[in-house]
């Protein structure tokens, strides 16, 4: 055993951490009503009432919709930004990377008036999926491109090099072997950025329009407190949907890590 | 001033547009609108354009609003102390005690529950910390305690324990990546050399994770500011802050240029807390 009395620590640490997510299942099978110990029996009526709530399932396609969408729109920005970073030499590059970036640490509720703004009060629009949409591609850009960085960063220069001389333009060179090579990487970044749209709630409380979405749905039914077993019962869902997600993307990173030939350092972010 | 050349510089620009367009069209260009919305004042049920600090005026002179901000930063600041302290031990350890081959797995341990739902965990918190919650009804039933503990919900307390449980992957992460990065023969160096292990500690090993730490301390710091759900759920009357009222301002009040002036007056002072804090670390930063 090693670090003594600093494992103990980390373990009680890790018991601070699990304890809400140990919870969620827990009540979510718990036969009471009310959310509190000691338990009732065992029981899954709560997860047969979710199939029977209409206004839950337009919330969790309109969920689906935004990240899907979101997470498509941040690959392909986080790529070009990504790309452009790793791989050539630009003035001013500092600076509109750290624009470009400033999501990441900005305020959540920042963003979400910003555009709410813009949105109502310039525009006099309303506010959709897509203003939705606008505000999780902002904050998911960041994410994006700090993994596909890493999978651009690992990249041997002269695959690329070689693939030109050898008479591809620089668009086959780059589609054939440069995507190939950084493919788990866009994996991941889209699993990712399709997670964190999924449950972000702070921007998509402010600009969802008539639709809510799923955290937008939990956050109104919390009010009610015999509606709670039921959102327990939709979140431990959630919860192993996300670990699912996130598995599969931890994998393809790690298969990236492999293909050109890095050092796993573990973990994403 | 570096020489670019220009068929790489145009290529490298090229490529970033979309990204940079996008960030400008959707985040700059808003937030200047935010800001010069802080200067405008609602007129019942229109926008008057006319520009006046009466906004600011109020901000500063309205105790409410004094009283958020002040409390708003002096919670963000707890929950950051909190939960950097919190954090480092298990960063260390990692980085320095697990055996190599295990690294990945005890992170990928840590980052797990942060991909719970958001609201849910903050919801289970207040479960756990009730009055007839997890945590008293255990204590209760172990006999450590008489009587249930109420100094734990809807106050600060409380919005301190659950913050720092919702950020302690962002504070983890980065001072794990800094401890990694220290090249172990500059420990054994300073011991071969006469320090003990603790002086090796604070002499050596804290100054090299100092940049982990900075960045640990502005990802927490920064965003804690703008939560609203924290304090509504768990924070109880006496522990609401400033992103509460611009979510009241905008939604409720519909009072927009106040909820900007608020946002913007916010954003200023976690910069400028912020760039002291790089100021006075900024030795450890080069």
């Amino acid at each position: 055993m090693r670090g003594g009395w600093l494992r103990v620590y980390a373990i009680g640490y890790l018991v601070f951490l699990y304890l809400p997510v140990i919870l969620l299942p827990l009540f979510a099978f718990n036969e009471g009503t009310v959310i509190a110990f000691p338990l009732k029996g065992f029981t899954t009526q709560w997860f047969v009432e979710l199939a029977g709530i209409q206004a839950l399932h337009g919330a969790l396609l309109n969920s689906l919709f935004i990240a899907l969408i979101t997470a498509s729109l941040s690959v392909l920005l986080g790529i070009c930004a990504a790309r452009a970073s790793t791989r050539y030499r630009w003035p001013a590059k500092g600076p509109m990377m750290g624009v470009i970036m400033l999501p990441l640490v900005l305020p959540e509720i920042i963003v979400a008036v910003s555009l709410l703004v813009v949105i109502v009060q310039i525009f006099d629009l309303p506010l959709s999926a897509w203003s939705v949409i606008a505000g999780h591609t902002l904050i998911c850009t960041p994410f994006a491109i700090a993994i596909l960085t890493s999978s651009f960063q690992g990249l041997d220069l002269s695959l690329e090099e070689a693939a030109v001389d050898l008479g591809e333009s620089r668009w086959g060179a780059f589609s054939k072997i440069v995507l190939p090579l950084v493919s788990p990487g866009i994996v991941a970044s889209f699993l990712i950025c399709f997670t964190i749209s999924l449950d972000e709630f702070i921007i998509a409380f402010f600009l969802t329009g008539a639709e809510p979405t799923l955290p937008v749905y939990i956050w109104g039914q919390l009010r009610f407190p015999t509606k709670i077993p039921a959102v327990m019962a939709l979140g431990t869902l959630m919860l192993v949907a996300s670990l699912l997600i996130l598995s599969v993307a931890e994998y393809f990173r790690r298969r990236g890590v492999r293909r050109i030939g890095g050092k796993d350092s573990g973990g994403f972010l | 001033m570096a020489a670019y050349d220009t068929i790489e510089a145009r290529r490298g620009w090229l490529l970033v547009s979309p990204t940079a367009l996008f960030v400008l069209l959707l985040l700059a260009a808003p937030l200047a609108t935010v800001v010069s919305f802080s200067f405008f004042t609602q007129d019942f049920l229109t926008v008057d354009y006319t520009p006046t600090l009466n906004n600011y005026r109020e901000a500063f002179t309205d105790p409410i609003y004094r009283v958020l901000m002040l409390r708003s930063l002096w919670i963000s600041g707890l929950v950051t102390a909190v939960t950097v302290i919190l954090a480092f031990p298990i960063a260390y350890f990692v980085s320095f005690h697990v055996a190599p081959e295990r690294k990945a797995l005890w992170i990928f341990l840590i980052t797990i529950p942060f991909w719970t739902s958001y609201l849910l965990r903050v919801f289970l918190w207040k479960v756990i910390l009730g009055f007839n919650g997890v945590l008293n009804s255990s204590l209760l039933g172990i006999g450590l305690i008489d009587e249930p503990l109420t100094f734990i919900l809807y106050n600060s307390n409380a919005v301190v324990i659950t913050l720092a449980h919702a950020f302690a992957p962002f504070t983890i992460l980065p001072i794990y990546v800094a401890l990694e990065k220290i090249d172990r023969s500059l420990l054994e160096a300073s011991q071969d050399l006469g320090e003990s292990k603790v002086s090796t500690f604070f002499r050596v090993t804290l100054p090299l994770a100092m940049p982990g730490v900075v960045a640990a301390v502005l990802i927490v710091f920064i965003p804690t500011i703008g939560d609203y759900v924290t304090p509504r759920l768990v924070g109880g009357p006496n522990g609401l802050m400033i992103a509460n009222m611009i979510q009241t301002q905008f939604l409720k009040l519909n009072n927009a240029p106040m909820g900007a002036t608020l946002a913007v007056l916010a954003m200023c002072a976690v910069t400028i807390i912020s760039l002291i804090f790089l100021f006075f670390n900024r030795r450890y930063l080069r």
